[in-house]
Order: C-alpha cells, then sequence, then structure tokens
C-alpha cells in the first residue's frame, strides 16, 4: 500500500517509534503493536546523534536505540524483520542518509530503502532548497518525501515545499521541537487553511498525546495524525521500570486504538 | 552556484520551523551589514571602539623573534574588551537583532568565551539574553560562568551527551525553533547554516583589516606568513579575510589532542581536528568537514582546550583548505601546554590555550614560515589557568613555573 492509500479512507493514525528502542527485538514487538492497534502508516525513527529538530522525550529514545547498537545497516535490517502490512516511513537526519554508502550523495541510501520496504522519507533538517538530490534519489526509486509545514511556513516557502512533497504533508502544530502537550496548539486551524488547496493528506503532528486531541485535530480538517512522544513515553516508562516485552506492548495497542478512535469520532464529527 | 555555498560547502540545513528567521537574517545581513542600510556598519564599528577597545595592537614580540632568528608579530585580540576575539561578533550580533526589532537573545558556549562575550553585548545594549552551556563546561569553566551571571545573562544547563559545545548548540537551536519569532540566536564561530559563516566572518575580519594596515606601516611590507588557531574557525577566518587575495601563506592551527586517530567503538576522536582528519558531511545547519563515524554519527571530539573541542568546522574554512589557500596543520595537547608557557615566560602574555596551539606551530615550524610571522592572538589565558596547572602537573613538563609557594604557606597541597 503507498502512503496516499494509507489516507484513503478514513482519517489516518501514524504513530513514531525509534527504531530499536530500547532493543532490537522489544522495538520489532512495540510497531507490530501500533500496526495491531489500528496503525494506518508509521514513522520509524533511524537515531542520528545530534537531533536538532526533538525535544527530550526523543532525543532520550534516541540515546538508547544507539546504545542498543543501532546503525543503518541494523535499521534497514530491522524494517525487513517486521511483520505488518501498513507503510513504513523512515524518519532520521540528513548526514545518515548522505553519507550511507560509496560517497554518492542520497541515492545508495534511498536506494537500500526501497529493497528494505519503506515508502517514504521525513528528513527534519533538510528544507526544500536542499531536498534537490533526495527528491530526485526518491522519483528513481518510487518512494515519497514528506515535508513539515511550520507554523512560520509561509508564502514562496510554501510553494517550493508544494512542488517537492508526496505521500503525505506533515503540518506542524506548534513551534518547538517534538513532545507530548497537555493543551493542542491552536496553530492547526490555521497553518491546515493555508495549505488547503494542496492534493497531498495533511497529517497532523507535534503535542498529540490523547484520543480527544486525535479528535479536535481531526475535527479540525486533518486528514491524519501524527502521534510520536506520547508512545515513546510508554516504552520509556516499560524499560524504566524493566517491564517485560509484552506488557508494554499491550499499552502502546492500547493507546493506538484510543487514539485512532479519537481519529474517526472527530471524522464523524466533520460529517 | 548561489551565495550561501563556499563550493560545496555551506547551505541551509535546519529545521522548516527555522527556515523563515534564516530568511529574515539573510535578509538583515544583506541590508545591514553589508550595504550599511540606517548606518548599521557605522554604529557597529564606533561601539567596538568606544565599548571594545579596536583597534587591538599589533606588537613585535622581540624574545621570540630572536628565537626564531625570524620577525615576530603578535596581532593582539587578548587585549579586545572581555579578552579575546570572540565580542567582535557576539557586539554585531546582538546589535544586529536590535535592529531587526528581536527582543531576547539566546547563544551556546563551550569554553564560555562566546557565552561571557554575548553577555557582555547583552547588557551593554540593554537585551535579555540566555546561554546554553555543556555542564561538563560548566564545570570545567566555572570563571566564565562567573561572569555571565554578573553581567545578568541566564546560564542553562545542558545534560544530554558529553556536555560540550556541541550539545550546546543542538539546545540552543531547540530553543530558538520554539522562540523565533521574538528571539535571534547569536552562533557564536563561523558555523551554522547561511548567512552565519559569512556574517560572523564579516564581524571578525576587522581582525585582519588591522592587522594588514597595521604590518604595512610598521614593518612596511605584508606578513610571509600568518598563524592562527582554528576549532570553529571565527578568529580563523577573521585573521585570514583581508589576506586572501595577497601572497602570504595562512596555517589554520588546528587541535591535535592526544592522537590523530579515532575510537570508532567509543565514538570518540581524542583531538578536534575536524580539517585535518574529517570527512564531509552534515552538522548544525550546514555541510562541512566533520568528525564522524563511518556510519555519519557525530563523533565526540577532544581538546586540552575547550574552546578548540568542537567535532565541526567552518565550511568556508574547509573550502579554503580545499582549494589550497589554507593549509590545515596541527600540535598535540603537549605543544600546546609548552607554548603556553614558553609565550607566558618569553612575552608576557599569558595566551588562552585555544591560542597557544598557534605558538606551538610556529617553534615547530619556525625554519619554514618565512622572515616575517604573523600570529593572531585570540585570546587571553586567565580562564585556563586552572586547566593548565593541573594538565602541566600530570604531564611532568619541564618548562612549567613549579607552584611550590602554595606548599610553603598552606602545608598542604595545592
Amino acid at each position: 500500500m503507498s502512503l496516499s492509500e494509507a489516507f484513503s479512507r478514513e482519517p489516518a493514525f501514524v504513530p513514531y517509534l525509534a527504531a530499536g528502542d530500547p532493543s532490537f527485538e522489544a522495538s520489532l514487538a512495540y510497531v507490530e503493536a501500533l500496526a495491531r492497534g489500528g496503525a494506518d502508516a508509521i514513522e520509524l525513527g533511524l537515531p542520528f546523534s545530534e537531533p536538532i529538530a526533538e525535544g527530550p522525550t526523543i532525543q532520550e529514545a534516541i540515546v538508547r536505540s544507539l546504545e542498543a547498537g543501532m546503525t543503518p545497516e541494523r535499521f534497514f535490517e530491522f524494517v525487513e524483520a517486521l511483520d505488518v502490512e501498513v507503510p513504513l516511513v523512515c524518519m532520521t537526519y540528513y548526514n545518515l542518509v548522505y553519507q550511507y554508502g560509496d560517497g554518492d550523495g542520497p541515492r545508495p541510501f534511498v536506494q537500500r530503502a526501497a529493497a528494505a520496504g519503506i515508502a517514504g522519507f521525513v528528513i527534519p533538517d533538510l528544507p526544500a532548497e536542499e531536498a534537490g538530490p533526495l527528491r530526485r534519489a526518491c522519483d528513481e526509486f518510487g518512494l515519497d518525501l514528506v515535508f513539515i509545514v511550520a507554523p512560520t511556513t509561509r508564502g514562496e516557502r510554501l510553494e517550493r515545499m508544494q512542488e517537492y512533497v508526496s505521500g503525505y504533508v506533515y503540518v506542524q502544530a506548534r513551534l518547538g521541537t517534538t513532545g507530548a502537550r497537555d493543551e493542542v496548539s491552536d496553530h492547526t486551524e490555521e497553518s491546515l487553511a493555508r495549505i488547503a488547496d494542496w492534493e497531498v493528506p495533511k497529517a497532523v503532528g507535534f503535542g498529540i498525546k490523547t484520543g480527544d486531541h486525535a479528535q479536535r485535530i481531526v475535527s479540525a480538517g486533518a486528514d491524519g495524525i501524527i502521534v510520536g512522544s506520547a508512545l515513546v513515553d510508554i516504552v520509556a516508562q516499560g524499560h524504566a521500570a524493566d517491564e517485560d516485552t509484552a506488557t508494554v506492548a499491550d499499552r502502546l495497542e492500547a493507546k493506538a486504538r484510543e487514539l485512532k478512535e479519537g481519529a474517526l469520532t472527530g471524522a464523524r464529527a466533520v460529517q | 552556484m548561489s551565495t550561501n555555498s563556499f563550493g560545496e560547502y555551506g547551505g541551509q540545513y535546519v529545521p522548516e520551523a527555522l527556515m523563515p528567521a534564516i530568511e529574515e537574517l539573510t535578509d538583515a545581513y544583506e541590508r545591514y551589514v553589508r550595504e550599511n542600510e540606517a548606518g548599521f556598519i557605522d554604529e557597529f564599528r564606533q561601539r567596538i571602539r568606544d565599548f571594545g577597545g579596536r583597534p587591538t595592537p599589533l606588537e613585535r614580540a622581540e624574545q621570540l623573534s630572536q628565537r626564531y632568528g625570524t620577525d615576530v608579530y603578535l596581532k593582539r585580540e587578548d587585549l579586545l574588551h572581555g579578552g579575546a576575539h570572540k565580542l567582535n561578533n557576539a557586539l554585531g550580533q546582538v546589535l544586529l537583532a536590535k535592529y531587526m526589532g528581536k527582543d531576547r537573545i539566546i547563544a551556546e558556549t563551550g569554553a564560555g568565551q562566546h557565552g561571557t562575550a554575548t553577555a557582555m553585548a547583552a547588557a551593554h545594549l540593554d537585551m535579555p539574553c540566555e546561554i546554553y552551556m555543556g555542564k561538563t563546561d560548566i564545570g570545567r569553566q566555572r570563571p566564565n560562568v562567573f561572569r555571565m551571571r554578573t553581567n545578568g545573562a541566564e546560564v542553562n544547563a545542558v545534560t544530554t551527551g558529553r556536555g560540550t559545545l556541541k550539545e550546546a548548540i543542538s539546545e540552543t537551536m531547540r530553543d530558538w525553533a520554539r522562540t523565533v519569532e521574538n528571539t535571534h540566536y547569536v552562533i557564536g564561530s563561523v558555523v551554522g547554516p547561511h548567512p552565519f559563516p559569512s556574517m560572523v566572518r564579516d564581524f571578525h575580519a576587522l581582525i585582519s583589516e588591522e592587522a594588514r594596515d597595521q604590518t604595512r606601516e610598521q614593518v612596511g611590507r605584508l606578513p610571509d606568513a600568518v598563524l592562527a588557531c582554528a576549532g570553529g574557525g571565527s578568529n580563523t577566518m577573521g585573521t585570514f579575510h583581508h589576506f586572501l587575495e595577497d601572497d602570504v601563506d595562512l596555517y589554520a592551527v588546528e587541535a591535535g589532542g592526544s592522537s590523530l586517530s579515532v575510537d570508532e567503538a567509543a565514538g570518540v576522536a581524542p583531538n578536534s581536528a575536524s580539517l585535518s582528519t574529517g570527512e564531509e558531511g552534515v552538522l548544525h545547519g550546514s555541510r562541512t568537514k566533520v568528525l564522524q563515524d563511518s556510519h555519519g554519527q557525530i563523533m565526540e571530539s577532544h581538546s586540552v582546550s575547550a574552546g578548540l573541542d568542537y567535532a565541526g568546522v567552518g565550511p568556508e574554512l574547509a573550502h579554503l583548505v580545499d582549494e589550497g589557500r589554507v593549509q590545515a596543520v596541527n600540535v598535540d595537547d603537549v605543544a600546546a601546554l609548552e607554548a603556553f608557557h614558553r609565550l607566558s615566560q618569553l612575552e608576557g602574555v599569558i595566551p588562552a590555550l585555544e591560542t597557544a596551539h598557534a605558538f606551538g606551530y610556529l617553534e615547530q615550524e619556525q625554519d619554514t614560515l618565512g622572515d616575517l610571522v604573523l600570529v593572531n592572538v585570540s585570546g587571553r589565558g586567565d580562564k585556563d589557568l586552572e586547566t593548565v596547572l593541573e594538565e602541566t602537573r600530570e604531564r611532568d613538563l619541564s618548562i612549567a613555573p613549579d607552584m611550590e609557594i602554595f606548599r610553603e604557606v598552606a602545608g598542604g597541597s595545592l
């Protein structure tokens, strides 16, 4: 299934986890639990040592994953080992994409990702201005390139991004770094209005923590919701309490159901 | 090729949320700094003179000249207000933030020199200021923390990673992503996304503008060689800029640390020699030479000098090295420590440990640098005295003075 198909039937729930957090095996079980819980696509973080767009929750997940031995090659093995049907998006930073392979720009990384079954990328430190080489490699191998629209993105920048984006557009609900918040920002409706005429589905992320948040975001007009830190928190707590993998996986699955249910309720409210 | 690049280096690799601020800054840089709109540069020059103490002197180093049989001249940036070249950039950027209508300043600091310069400039221009500093650096640079707090700046401890400059930059970028609408990020070196590498260089280019005129006036000709230490590269680019078109050899002296090798498993490079040993990559907003492992993860650098301790380097400097215009060289911790003591004893100038690397290279290569050598004294070394004392004792360096006096009066240890 392609990324845009994942959004085509009903509002999509797109969870994020850092691959390999806190271990390769546990992380496989966690991602599969999210799929059982109703995920329509999944963002998998490939950890980079300098994650400048992440808040503390995901920074710590990245450290746990790196300490457990995650590398780009292990990441691709991880993707190949996953037993899920939904499309997978690789979220990482440009240096890892750029360094992979033999100095041929981003192409070897994209080629390997395509072979492993990745459907697209989100690269938070790659604005449209620098994205030409990666966009071309994605076109060559049939992968999507998702861009993030920030509350501050306007005018020409939106046009440039619209030219390059495919799969879905990631609408950043508020300024700052990733992280769960109790309040959902009011920038969402404004941001969605600015890109109302874009053809790609609009998924909103940054700060979504509960089914109620999900409901509000979808009733504001989003085609999907992206949830990271609220799920990574569950992984972190399970790891800190030394709980077994199945218990943590059940909790993730339940949280996924709550969020997906919230999104569906939000969609009914719109109708 | 667009103007935001230096050959294949440079660019703007930052989160989308920051891009509008980067575009606003690029516009302000073009208008105020490049075109002197609203008299910005006039005000900057007046303030860096009256508040900062420019021009700094060019001094003939008599003992070193005699020792090496060559004329050695010192560009005394250590005499700039605050004790280092850092004020040139900090004052320029805080003033620019005012012209842009921003009402809050944030900055990262490693050794604390950029943090103290920014705190001074912010106090001088009445701007609220917050400094991010790694917890390791807070521990090893306590005097600079006192100075920043005394000037009224908040100091925020960064506890991620090893708690040094690299983590402090990442954390300041995160703050900026939250507060970009009213806040200016005063980056401390010629690194980061365009326009920072060009803008920071322009503010520091006062160093070579003066030094070039001063050597011609005082000696009647240009130097054969110019030496500056290089971490991120701010004093290096400032010292080289106006000599780039001249027939003058330029040496960027990096910290060789304890070894030029890398420990891939531990993710540690026991040096900060990104120009000499780094590979092309993307770090903190620009494409440049970076100390990284085979997967592209950034390595922890190490130098006895906190101010050179950084895994990246300015993109323009990386480009000038690739072009062959600048020679990237390095000296190790021991050579830098010995040079620190030598300059202190022979010339009465206690240099920053960063600066001492340039003098370490002068000692090693004295015969090959020509008849007239200019060295930038990028900062003074008061802040380093405790570190130097400790590191010198560990290595049992014969050049160092003994500190028995403390034992005599206290009857105890140092």
